[in-house]
């Protein structure tokens, strides 16, 4: 028999955990439609008829919170035949809160308390034969870490359906707010399902907004429950939406005491004290500093940097994989085109970016260390204070600085920041930063043009500073559209306690992590590093040309550099560079190389230097440095960002911010540059205008930001 | 009566009531924070904000501005 679960449980219950230990590696991850929140769904390891779905982690059923509307719209519009309801054990009555809502929904549920062992570690009692009765569900215990219990979940999961289930509400409120429900059925029991009946009438006693667009009530109905409510609602002095949550929490108050006997915990006493020195008001701040530069360090520059180089340089350098595959051609005569796209194009594209998996390893590895230990929880509570000042969150940190290792682990850190609208200016900015493939870009610049200039030092550091200062700003700017425009939503976190991560759960993010990423390399970069191989080394004639002017490429550069005139770089084989750094950002300096004759140049591109200087000046290079860095990243990036977002439209609409505002930002630099120099025309009034756009958007108010008043009680 | 936000670290309050928009009241009290529950200030982050709280057993953060919205009696320590 084909079944759909559904998987529900507040954040830190261990859900991913159990989603993990159930499904194994039948997963499939992806987003939900449109929008930045992760879908999971996978096939029970021993019964692939029974499908899985994590659906997000929820604290309730509210309709004001993205998470929180994913879970209710799957609920109700996709119908699973079971909800299995996972809670934390150490944390019996909040996560009943949830329970008590999902089974109003009238879905079978199965309720599975996890952490059994941390319980009988800890000496606590949890009688879940008691909760069984009280809630009218099967109730199992489980240990998901350690796959105890799974099999009765699954057996009692499809009992449910199989034996019948009869819906019961478990939870009776207050006389007088059950009279007001028990009208609102009346009015609505032809327009909904019997067992989803007394769900709508409490969410209708709620007002509840979405629910009250669903049940399109009639218009004097509506009004004669509304004033009904009304009246109850002045009696009470509070709203009616806060009556049911305080009887919700009432009714778990009066029977917890019966079910559930808790003695003072270890691992919370252990947690304080870790605190005490973790989030001391003097040691925070040096110690956060000091775990930043430990990620750093062992991820970008030490062993994930070494590693990276390695692939680099040895797997993908001449005398690696490229060189024997291209011997292995030469001795089967191949044509001297299939060679060039497949060593030059495939290895040489594909290995620009499988290059960085050592790099994201390692970096996903120590992320997912502090995520899952219960730091990253403390990061956001230390920093919220700086980033919020910026409408960012505390954990927009790490997104900044995987980003200056590599754009995509950079844009998938964007994951770990709690709001949808701080999460998608994450993933549209973080690309920002200078990543490692930038450097060479950075390097030739400050070489070519600024070498013995007093400010040459300065070039590399001003890139960073640019980054930071283009997200902070971006924030800024975005903010105020309406398309980010959050809802009015409170700071509220749990700061878990603090655990030694599993290596179990570890294996398997860094595992789906990388997994996602080596897929698109050999799905959407690999065809972009065909396509542009192609364009560089092809005539309009089809044939394979060494002449890297002939070039379809170079004819498109020729075509589009009048773009680049405003901003001081309007010849074509800068146009060609910046577009062969989409492939990969380093080959804008190998691209260079190319157009000016040379077949090989080192890192920097030093061999180029004077011949650049001849076609830039140093503003003018600055511009194209500038345009480089915040443009639309490579393609590895821009999937990733596509991954991220879940959405098409979102991905256009990120690439289209990124390169538009590198336009104008180098238009800005250009031409205010060249006033100084005492040049004025045209150019220079787009340049200024083009500020006072820029300048406008940043201070404009915010007529999505509503400010709270204090008041006075 | 005193708002959370003002109330002195390290000290006990019981929740009278939480007031605010709707979204942010949900919310606040979805995370356990009812009328009559006891909570124990903790501490305030590095910078002053947000502040810790403990709420039956379990460690919460919250912002100043958010805490707000929050009214308790005080009460004195055990």
């Amino acid at each position: 028999m084909k079944l759909k679960i559904a998987l529900v449980g507040n954040p830190n219950s261990g859900k991913t955990t159990l989603f993990n230990s159930l499904t194994g590696n039948n997963q499939h991850i992806g987003n939900w439609p449109g929008v930045t929140v992760e879908k999971k769904e996978g096939l029970v390891r021993n019964n692939k008829d029974i499908t899985i779905i994590d659906l997000p982690g929820i604290y309730s059923l509210s309709p004001y919170s993205l998470e929180e509307v994913i879970s209710r719209d799957y609920i109700f519009n996709e119908k699973p035949d079971v909800i299995i309801n996972i809670i934390d054990g150490s944390n019996l009555e909040r996560n009943l809160y949830l329970t008590l809502q999902l089974i109003e929904t009238g879905v079978p549920v199965v309720l599975a308390i996890n952490m059994m062992d941390v319980i009988a570690k800890n000496k606590d009692v949890i009688k879940s034969e008691s909760i069984a009765k009280l809630l009218n569900c099967p109730v199992v215990e489980i240990t998901a870490l350690k796959s105890v219990g799974l099999e009765e979940l699954i057996t009692k999961s499809t009992d449910l359906v199989t034996k019948g289930y009869k819906y019961r509400p478990v939870v009776w409120y207050k006389e007088k707010i059950e009279n007001i429900v028990s009208t609102i059925s009346e009015k609505i029991k032809r327009k909904v399902e019997p067992e989803k009946l007394r769900w709508y009438s409490l969410k209708i006693f709620e007002k509840d907004e979405k629910v009250l667009e669903d049940v399109k009530l009639d218009p004097k109905d509506k009004e004669e429950i509304f004033s009904l409510i009304n009246l109850y609602e002045q009696e009470m002095d509070d709203d009616s939406e806060s009556i049911l949550t305080t009887e919700r929490y009432n009714y778990i108050n009066r029977f917890i005491e019966k079910v559930y006997f808790k003695n003072k915990i270890k691992a919370q006493s252990m947690t304080h004290k870790i605190d005490k020195v973790l989030t001391n008001k003097y040691l925070a701040l040096p110690i956060f500093v000091l775990i930043i530069f430990l990620v750093y360090y062992l991820s970008i520059s030490t062993i994930g940097g070494l590693l990276t180089d390695y692939v680099n340089d040895t797997i993908f350098g001449d005398n690696g994989l490229p060189g024997l595959v291209t011997g292995w051609l030469e001795s089967i005569n191949a044509w001297p085109w299939l060679i060039g796209v497949i060593v030059e194009g495939i290895i040489g594209g594909v290995g620009a970016v499988l290059g960085f998996l050592p790099q994201m390893f390692v970096l996903f590895l120590l992320l997912g260390i502090l995520e899952e230990s219960g730091y990253m929880a403390r990061i956001a509570f230390i920093l919220d204070r700086i980033f919020r000042r910026f409408g960012l969150s505390g954990k927009a940190f790490f997104p900044m600085l995987m980003s200056t290792g590599c754009a995509v682990p950079g844009v998938m850190a964007a994951r770990t920041i709690e709001e949808e609208s701080n999460r998608k200016v994450m993933i549209m900015t973080t690309t920002f930063m200078p990543c490692g493939a930038k450097l060479p870009i950075i390097a030739l610049i400050a070489g070519a043009l600024f070498r013995g200039s007093p400010i040459q030092w300065l070039i590399a550091p001003s890139a960073y500073l640019l980054g930071i200062l283009m997200i902070i700003i971006s924030s800024i700017i975005l903010k105020k559209f309406k398309g980010f425009a959050g809802k009015a939503s409170p700071f509220i976190m749990e700061l878990p306690d603090y655990h030694l991560p599993s290596i179990k759960g570890l294996g398997f993010t860094v595992y789906h992590k990388l997994k996602s990423f080596v897929k698109k390399a050999g799905t959407i970069i690999l065809v972009a590093a065909i396509i542009i191989w192609f364009l560089s080394n092809f005539s309009w004639s089809f044939a394979l040309t060494s002449n890297a002017e002939e070039s379809i490429l170079a004819s498109i550069g020729k075509l589009i550099d009048v773009i680049f005139t405003p901003l001081g770089w309007g010849n074509w084989k800068a146009a060609v560079a910046t577009f062969t750094g989409l492939v990969a950002k380093e080959n804008v300096v190998s691209t260079f190389g190319v157009l000016y004759g040379f077949a090989e140049v080192g890192e920097s591109g030093a061999e180029i230097w004077t011949l650049l200087a001849v076609d830039f000046t140093a503003l003018s290079s600055y511009s194209f440095l500038v345009f480089n860095l915040i443009c639309a990243p490579c393609f590895a990036a821009m999937g990733t960002i596509k991954r991220e977002m879940g959405s098409r439209k979102w991905t256009l609409i990120a690439i289209t911010y990124q390169t538009v505002l590198a336009y104008v930002l180098s238009l800005i630099i250009y031409q205010i540059g060249m006033m100084f120099t005492g040049v004025f025309n045209i150019g220079s009034v787009f340049g200024i205008l083009a500020l006072i756009v820029l300048i406008y958007l940043i201070f404009r108010p915010n007529k999505y930001l509503k400010k709270i008043e204090p008041k006075s009680l | 009566m005193n708002t959370l936000d003002k109330v002195k670290i390290g000290s006990d309050c019981i929740i009278h009531k939480v007031s605010g928009e709707r979204p942010i009241k949900r919310r606040l009290m979805d995370m356990g924070l009812i009328p009559g529950t006891r909570i124990h200030v903790r501490k305030l982050a590095p910078l002053g904000d947000p502040m810790e709280i403990t709420v039956k057993g379990i460690e919460l953060t919250l912002r100043k501005a958010d805490a707000f919205n929050i009214i308790v009696e005080e009460v004195a320590e055990e």
